[in-house]
């Protein structure tokens, strides 16, 4: 993950506020808190993944997102994040309208469905793709709302998003000129810098 | 006390009497002129002063937290699951202070203690007193102390409420304030449950409007019976069921015990005692009418029923906070039906509105409220692990 994190931090502003759903053991705001010396808070549903929060040192609330955010007030957070997290919600679109609320900016990364490996393994097999970077069989995945980098780009039109930078790698967060030219086929995780703001509220 | 004394208890402890004469100014406008506080300590205090942790009782304890006073002692402190070299809040690392809150009947100055200007009980004439006030005479104690910031306050049920009140009265003299099982607020329900307990004892006849000591007697009956209503409070269905519900194998083979534990093996059909939650229940409650004063039990509920820091704020919780500089954990417990995981994400919500730093925890646990006194194990880490966090910090902060 660590790759990712880099990609990440480029976005944020040292000593800014940041929000992270579904802030896992918390290592990403570890991270952060480390190079950017950000204030934040993690939400986070398993037990396992608090407790480990809590030793790394970070503010992590139990919370389930799909539950929604009403808890939290507009514009109270610089940055919201939403790492890895997104293909496992009941409702994303209306938890990144949430995001893009409490955070003056939002940094989505999620998996690219429309990955070449993902269409050659469908195409060629005919059944939903496994890999190692997603593991899970379709009846036991977490992962219920999986989209490409179009269907995202799309989405963002619909909802009047800026997408302020669009990142997309390979799984082992590298990037190139050929992902740049054909992101939704070559790139493996897309990482979005958006915003509903404008100009220096942002 | 065993024979063998577990390694990981404080051992034997000394409570020690604090006596203040600066008078205190209540929150009810009367003024308390002196007073005394028992202590309880537990660890070292280190050069700086800076690892104190101060743990606040709820409603029926005292500054007893941890260890034994005796040999002879069956039971250690309220709180010895988790205060303790190695446990939780580690006195190998923390140096921890109880006190019994003013108004109780442990040794601090409270309605059984004498008034000296009648030289006779307080008994009804002690003032009212409110977390509030406890929180301004924990501070009195704090400054003897010579500590200037607590590292951590502690606190379950009421005690939880006086954390807050901490966070809100004295935002610089705390670095944590731990919050377990509380309400921003008590509900209409609360209230309510408090009314039945205060009500069965002003009518017990030997109550006599308060004055029960200076006649020689207490209001036994009453006591016992606030007891037992508050006790089904604090437990939830699935930790009496556990505890006196047989399970549909057992009631075929034990034939008519309706499915709960049967005191006699047969129904007596009449008003005796047919079920073992009966029995539990009066012996809880007369154990308890044996050890604690009736009037200090009525001031402790209306404290809970007073406490609510938002009114100075027009109702906004957040307001409270505002000026608070300090860490917040919050934890509740999933089957707590006295202070439901509602209640403190009422709290972490608010905190969150005032943009300070909170985590919050809801434990699954089926033992109710009185989760936070005992050891379910996700609680018990969680709280180790923040409280390294919070020794590793005043270390770091140090060299």
């Amino acid at each position: 993950m660590r790759p990712e994190f880099e990609i990440i931090q480029k976005c944020i502003r040292p000593g800014s506020r940041v929000l992270d759903l579904g802030c896992g053991d918390g290592s990403l705001l570890h991270y952060l808190k480390n190079t950017k010396q950000i204030h934040e808070i993690g939400l986070e549903i398993d037990a396992d993944n608090i407790e480990k929060s809590i030793f790394n040192g970070i503010n992590v609330i139990q919370q389930d997102l799909d539950r929604g955010l009403d808890n939290f007030q507009s514009d109270s957070f610089d940055t919201v994040l939403l790492a890895q997290t997104l293909q496992a919600l009941s409702n994303p679109a209306e938890l990144v309208d949430d995001m893009l609320r409490i955070g003056r900016n939002g940094i989505i990364t999620f998996p690219n469905f429309g990955n070449w490996k993902s269409r050659l393994y469908l195409f060629t097999r005919g059944r939903m793709p496994v890999s190692k970077f997603m593991p899970h069989q379709w009846y036991d995945t977490p992962n219920i709302h999986f989209c490409t980098v179009k269907d995202f780009d799309a989405l963002c039109r619909e909802k009047n998003i800026t997408v302020l930078t669009r990142t997309v790698v390979d799984s082992q967060h590298q990037g190139s000129w050929a992902m740049k030219a054909w992101p939704n086929f070559l790139g493996e995780i897309a990482i979005y810098h958006l915003t509903k703001r404008s100009g220096d509220q942002v | 006390m065993s024979a063998s004394n577990p390694t990981d208890s404080v051992g034997l402890v000394t409570p020690q009497s604090y006596h203040f004469d600066e008078p205190l100014n209540l929150r009810s406008g009367k003024v308390l002129s002196a007073y005394d506080l028992m202590v309880e300590t537990y660890g070292t205090l280190n050069g700086e002063k800076s690892n104190a942790i101060l743990v606040c009782h709820a409603l029926s304890g005292d500054h007893h937290a941890a260890g034994y006073h005796s040999a002879a002692d069956k039971k250690p402190g309220w709180w010895d699951a988790c205060i303790g070299p190695g446990k939780a809040i580690d006195t190998d690392l923390f140096f921890v202070v109880s006190l019994n809150n003013l108004g109780g009947c442990a040794g601090s100055t409270g309605p059984a203690s004498i008034n000296p200007k009648t030289e006779t009980f307080y008994g009804p004439d002690f003032p009212v007193v409110t977390v509030r006030d406890w929180v301004q005479s924990q501070l009195r104690l704090m400054d003897r102390l010579g500590i200037e910031k607590w590292a951590a306050v502690i606190g379950g049920s009421l005690g939880g409420m006086q954390v807050l009140r901490w966070a809100i009265s004295y935002p610089q003299r705390l670095g944590h304030a731990i919050s377990i099982a509380a309400a921003p607020k008590l509900s209409a329900q609360n209230i309510a449950f408090n009314e039945v307990a205060r009500h069965s004892i002003t009518s017990d006849p030997s109550f006599h409007a308060g004055h029960y000591l200076r006649n020689n007697t207490y209001p036994k009956q009453g006591l016992m019976l606030a007891r037992m209503v508050g006790h089904i409070t604090y437990l939830s269905d699935s930790a009496m069921r556990a505890k006196f519900g047989k399970t549909v194998t057992d009631f075929g083979a034990t034939g008519n015990n309706f499915g709960r534990d049967l005191r006699t093996g047969k129904l007596s059909f009449g008003l005796n005692v047919d079920f073992q939650v009966e029995s539990y229940l009066h012996y809880q409650g007369e154990r308890f009418s044996e050890n604690f004063d009736a009037n200090t039990y009525l001031l402790m509920t209306k404290a809970l029923d007073y406490f609510d820091p938002s009114v100075d704020y027009e109702g906004d919780l957040a307001k409270a906070f505002a000026n608070s500089g300090c860490k917040f954990l919050l934890i509740s417990f999933s089957t707590d039906w006295r202070f439901p995981p509602e209640r403190s994400r009422e709290i972490v919500n608010a905190l969150l509105k005032a943009g300070k730093e909170v985590s919050y925890l809801e434990i699954k646990a089926d033992q109710g409220h009185d989760a936070f006194l005992l050891p379910v194990p996700r609680y018990i880490c969680a709280l180790a692990t923040y409280l390294k966090r919070v020794h590793q910090e005043l270390a770091a902060h140090a060299s």
